[in-house]
């Protein structure tokens, strides 16, 4: 996995709450058996119509956004079914931040696996986010995960909050994997305890 | 004194491994399908890692087969790939798989308890969301995404965040003609989508109780739909009597031992919830849904919701996207919402219970002209069970298509959609935008007001029939 520090990015904004991982990434893309080339079907039935032509407001196809890697959108965000396809489409398109008051459990899990990194930050940040990105030229905003911060055009800083073990995570680009069979000790052990107790498993 | 625990505390305290950066939790079942996969094994195989304990994972191909014909196995070339990855992936890993011959074939969440697959007190995962319905036996059970399939499969763990506990009790009694499936749209109207982020929901109370395992698994299945990572039922009698010699259940000596630890799976007196929702049962109604969200749900009695009135600016944004996507007009009585397609199946209404239900609405009578009725089995095992039953000639007298077992037109992604624009009854779970094809409309609904509809052609209230 990549590691995550600092970063500079276009924001895109998307207002809409509980935005599912059907209109992140509809089940027709579902089919695929790698992770990657997913990025062109973000978003797919918002950003393309019927026959495939781009749907010229969907943000996404605006000029100012086409390059976004970070989105900042409403509540709930990713909710709806456990696809990991969900995340690999936003990283293949380019995004590696997401900004919303909520997100939904299986999706926050899947983005830090995937060196995506989400932001809860109060709905009054978000909205302020959301306006300035709609009405900035260039609306770019840096993160600086280690800090803990965003900045925005004119230096105006926003404190975000974040898991310790996620962010050393996403900091070092560990593999979970890793991690976990180093405690394959642990694991054993266990495993012995366990079948004493219920022997039928 | 021990302080008090919920079964969620227990069932979590029972699996810690280890609690070391994040709780590292023991994985008893991993359920694996054709969908969310493949690049797990592929990781793998990429760092030449095995499966840790191949004896706990089950694999079935059930979201891209074909329901009708089977003969010529599958056409669409993705769909086939994906499904023969599934099948060389457990050959090349030596673990268990039901291919789509054989009759134990079908959705992920229906075999596991058929097969005695899934038991109380265990931990289980699959790569689908709505493994939240294998709860209903008093297991901690949640889909996760690839990476942790990928996790689960080389460690037998995951790290995972303890829950927040909320406790939902219903009592009373279910009037006739409403059934769990129009409590859990209660019960997600109620909470929101997102009201059970963080949360995982344990329902007691004398309707839960009172409950077939079928109709439980139904409410815990659509606990995700509120945003919990989980829904749970403590084991009783009821859940005791449905896994008693199931193919996989324990056996003999082994069974009685196995009883006396699942008694001890209930929630201490006092135990602390973190929230509660207290239902009374006696005045619901059927429940439909009018919008794009599982929370978007009315009383079938109720009219289309005007946006206008609704206060928080998103949510009425969000109103606004939903009746504009559903072509519904504020006000519009529900009852008069024509219907092109009823889907009765999926992982939430594809059970036996759910057939018979349906059946005992559509007995003798013919459904709609304009109306197509598809009746998808939740596995071959319910298929032949309703076959031996004589009700899929009930289904083929009323007029429906009576097809094969597999997740169809709940998220189509096999060859059975909605057009642009068309409008269905389903007994699925979902009514995201495109769920069911693009551009399809979708109202959930539960079997009998599905059967209802069809013979109507529009919503109708399975009490007024
Ligand atoms: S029936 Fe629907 S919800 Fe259930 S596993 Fe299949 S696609 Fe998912």
């Amino acid at each position: 996995m990549d590691k995550f520090t600092k970063f500079t990015g276009i924001v895109a904004p998307l207002p809409i709450i509980n935005v599912d991982t059907d209109m992140i990434i509809p089940k027709q893309f579902l089919k695929t058996i790698k992770r990657t080339g997913l990025g062109k079907n973000l978003f797919n039935e918002m950003r393309y119509t019927k026959d495939g032509l781009e749907i010229s407001d969907f943000v996404l196809n605006k000029p100012a956004y086409r390059l976004a890697s970070i989105l900042v959108t409403g509540s709930n965000f990713g909710c709806g079914s456990s696809r990991e396809h969900a995340p690999w489409a936003l990283f293949d398109f380019g995004i590696r931040c997401v900004i919303a008051p909520t997100f939904a459990d299986i999706f926050y899990n899947n983005c830090f696996k995937n060196g995506i990194l989400l932001i809860k930050l109060p709905q009054s940040d978000v909205d302020q986010l959301i306006f300035d990105a709609k009405n900035e030229a260039s609306p770019m905003i840096s993160i600086d995960l280690e800090k803990h911060e965003i900045t925005c055009h004119d230096d105006i800083c926003i404190k975000f909050e974040i898991d310790s073990f996620r962010k050393h995570c996403l900091l070092n680009g560990l593999d979970d994997i890793d991690l976990t069979l180093q405690k394959k000790n642990k694991i054993e052990r266990f495993e012995i305890h366990h079948h004493l107790e219920q022997p039928w498993l | 004194m021990i302080k008090p625990r919920t079964l969620f505390d227990k069932l979590w305290n029972s699996h810690l491994v280890d609690i070391q950066d994040g709780d590292l939790i023991y994985i008893d079942r991993h359920l694996v399908h054709e969908v969310t996969s493949p690049q797990a094994f592929e990781g793998l195989r990429n760092g030449g890692r095995r499966v840790r304990r191949g004896k706990m994972t089950l694999l079935v191909a059930d979201h891209n087969v074909p329901t009708t014909n089977r003969s010529n196995g599958i056409i669409d070339i993705e769909s086939c790939v994906q499904v023969q990855t599934l099948e060389d992936n457990a050959k090349a890993f030596c673990l268990e798989y039901f291919g789509m011959e054989d009759i134990r074939q079908g959705i992920v969440h229906i075999i596991g308890p058929e097969q005695g697959f899934t038991l109380p007190g265990t931990t289980i995962v699959c790569g689908d969301s709505h493994t939240s319905t294998h709860g209903a036996f008093g297991a901690l059970a949640f889909g996760i995404g690839t990476s942790e399939v990928e996790h689960v499969l080389a460690t037998q763990t995951l790290i995972q965040h303890p829950a927040k506990n909320m406790l939902v009790r219903v009592d009373g009694v279910l009037p006739v003609n409403v059934t769990s499936k129009d409590l859990a749209l209660y019960i997600i109207g109620k909470l929101g989508t997102a009201g059970g982020t963080g949360y995982v929901i344990e329902y007691v109370g004398e309707v839960i109780s009172s409950l077939s395992m079928e109709s439980r698994m139904t409410i815990c299945n659509m606990t995700i739909e509120a945003g919990a990572r989980a829904g749970i039922i403590a084991p009783d009698k009821t859940t005791f009597e449905y896994l008693q010699d199931r193919p996989m259940s324990p056996k003999g000596i082994m069974w009685q031992n196995a009883i006396a630890y699942w008694k001890t799976l209930t929630s201490d007196r006092g135990a602390y919830y973190d929230a509660e929702l207290f239902i009374n049962a006696n005045s619901l109604v059927p429940m439909v849904t009018w919008g794009t969200s599982p929370e978007d749900v009315l009383p079938i009695t109720g009219c289309v919701p005007d946006p206008v009135v609704v206060v928080n600016p998103s949510k009425r944004a969000a109103v606004e996207r939903s009746l504009i996507y559903m072509g519904l007009i504020p006000g519009t009585p529900l009852t008069d919402i024509k219907i092109d397609v009823v889907f009765i199946g999926s992982c939430t209404n594809g059970r036996i219970e759910d057939f018979r239900a349906a059946a005992s609405i559509l007995k003798g009578k013919k459904i709609a002209s304009n109306v197509k009725l598809l009746a998808v089995p939740g596995s071959g095992l319910v298929k032949k069970q309703a076959e031996d039953e004589g009700l899929d000639i009930i289904f083929r007298e009323a007029g429906a298509q009576w097809r094969e077992p597999g997740c169809s037109m709940c998220l189509a992604m096999n060859a059975d959609k909605l057009d642009e624009g068309e409008r269905s009854a389903s007994t699925s779970n979902r009514n995201f935008e495109g769920r069911q094809g693009r551009g399809g409309r979708t109202h959930l609904v539960s079997p009998i007001m599905a059967a209802a509809a069809a013979l109507t052609g529009k919503l109708t209230d399975v009490r007024k029939l």
